[in-house]
């Protein structure tokens, strides 16, 4: 047996957009051991709802996660909700969803333009980044924020989107259909991302599962847990099927970001033509006396939100668990026995979102 | 698998415009929507504190005896919620980013016209009810 030796991976990284620390243990050039530490940006924002009412935390609950925040923000008012019984006008739940997909949109964009950044090919990353702007701008002509769009409120959404408007949103999401298939094809079919990528960090489909892999790290290895099937907000309505793959490398993972965007788009389409008409949001009175779990899919898997009140303004616990905690695990399971030259574009295929997993 | 699959993008790419703006010689895109800053009208606030109280991030302070309204634009997290919630919608939302700041010059403090005093009977009484409020 060779000699062990223990790098350091982080929390300063090129590739790491946010801070997560990995001592990999190495015997050559290869890894036999990994240690996750993470804790450098924890915000303590699940204290603050003793501090907040409810209605307005929900500011601070969007705010949990800089990439994915309108989900966070659906689903904890969806616990809200749910707690108080309150019925959600339909046309709300709609525009929900659509907002959902948009955040989908830009959030596997910008992973895909990391990823190609990840592996070296700017050009790509840059491309990416480009048709990510166009979703960016209709996000910020519909609800007034780029990333943080605070639309969603206890009780419905704060805004609505004329029939106008959502047509052009339709057509322009069409438009960009061609250049966004010139662009995944490169992730698909090139040889040289191919070459980065396939037979690169397998995760088996019986260790995904065991491990509690969630979101695209699942789906990528053939485990076809999608919670939008779960049928919140208006995904009950609407007819799609959950991408998986099953390769269980970092290609498969890729592959399911990258095909997931034109479910994306099928998915805001189908809600533009079933959107009904009617109030976006009712009044709320009260305040939450219980507890609930709501779950949600976020681009990178499922997210839980846990609230409990007292029938106080100020609600007693929030607790999130957020899909990059639970990706860990299984991230572990790949890391070992890879190389170490392979470490960050492994790391990248979780997509890691380190502010969310810390609050 | 195949080669060049990138050609076809790089073509396009290179007969294309460029996809930045030439900021800040070309205005940066803005929609009315877009939450920029929180601008106050002096003369429309009456001092009733619930952009104090319904801010999440608590940069608005309001001090009902010295009728001034100060926010800091550093804590502020351009929620809009404020505005909403404004009784006499004095405040408002701009659609223009404010330029980098420090801690220290983020603070942004206004004398204001503080409680109605117009009508003797009516308006009397609701200064009061909302100065009430403020002190709750």
């Amino acid at each position: 047996m060779s000699k062990q030796i223990t790098v350091p991976f982080g929390p300063q990284h090129p590739v790491l957009p946010e801070p997560i620390h990995l001592d990999l243990v190495l015997e050559d050039e290869r890894v036999v051991d990994v240690i996750p530490s993470i804790g450098y940006v924890h915000r303590g924002l699940e204290k603050l709802v003793e501090k907040r009412e409810y209605p307005e935390y929900i500011y601070v609950a969007e705010r949990i996660c800089g990439i994915c925040s309108y989900i966070h923000s659906n689903t904890y008012a969806e616990c809200i909700e749910q707690i108080m019984k309150i019925e959600v006008p339909e046309r709300a739940q709609y525009l929900r969803t659509i907002w959902s997909e948009y955040s989908r949109m830009h959030s596997h964009l910008l992973w895909l333009g990391l990823f190609a950044d990840g592996m070296g090919f700017e050009n790509l990353f840059m491309n990416a980044w480009k048709l990510r702007e166009h979703i960016l701008d209709d996000m910020e002509s519909t609800t007034g924020g780029r990333v943080i769009q605070g639309v969603c409120k206890v009780g419905g959404v704060r805004k609505d989107i004329s029939p106008e408007k959502l047509d052009e949103m339709v057509k322009g999401l069409k438009g960009m259909e061609p250049a966004l298939r010139d662009l995944t094809n490169v992730f698909l079919n090139d040889a040289s991302v191919s070459h980065r990528l396939k037979g690169i960090g397998m995760l088996a489909k019986g260790d995904a599962y065991a491990l509690g892999a969630v979101g695209p790290t699942a789906r990528g290895s053939g485990v076809g847990i999608d919670l939008r099937q779960t049928g919140y907000a208006a995904y009950g309505k609407i007819n799609f099927k959950p991408v998986v793959e099953q390769s269980g490398d970092s290609y498969g993972r890729c592959a399911v970001r990258a095909k997931e965007l034109f479910t994306s788009i099928d998915i805001i389409e189908q809600c533009v033509k079933k959107i009904p008409e009617g109030p976006v949001e009712i009044k709320v009175m009260g305040a939450p006396d219980g507890e609930y779990f709501a779950r949600a899919e976020q681009p990178r898997g499922e997210v839980v939100h846990y609230i409990k009140g007292n029938g106080k303004r100020n609600l007693v616990r929030h607790r999130v668990r957020t899909p990059t905690f639970t990706n860990i695990p299984p991230l572990i399971t790949i890391l070992k026995g890879c190389e170490l030259a392979d470490v960050p574009i492994i790391v990248l295929s979780i997509d890691p979102c380190v502010g969310c997993s810390e609050r | 698998m195949t080669y060049f699959e990138m050609t076809k993008t790089m073509v396009k790419n290179l007969f294309s415009r460029p996809a930045t703006l030439m900021y800040p010689a070309n205005p940066a895109k803005k929609t009315p929507l877009t939450r920029g800053h929180i601008t106050i009208n002096p003369d429309g606030c009456i001092t009733c504190r619930s952009c104090q109280r319904k801010c999440p991030a608590q940069a608005i302070c309001v001090e009902v005896k010295e009728k001034t309204w100060q926010i800091d634009r550093m804590r502020c997290v351009v929620c809009d919620c404020c505005v909403e919630i404004c009784p006499t919608k004095c405040l408002s939302m701009d659609t223009q980013y404010t330029a980098a700041l420090t801690a220290r010059g983020g603070v942004y403090k206004v004398t204001v016209a503080g409680p109605r005093k117009k009508e003797p009977a009516a308006a009397g009484g609701k200064a009061t009810d909302g100065e009430q409020k403020g002190n709750a």
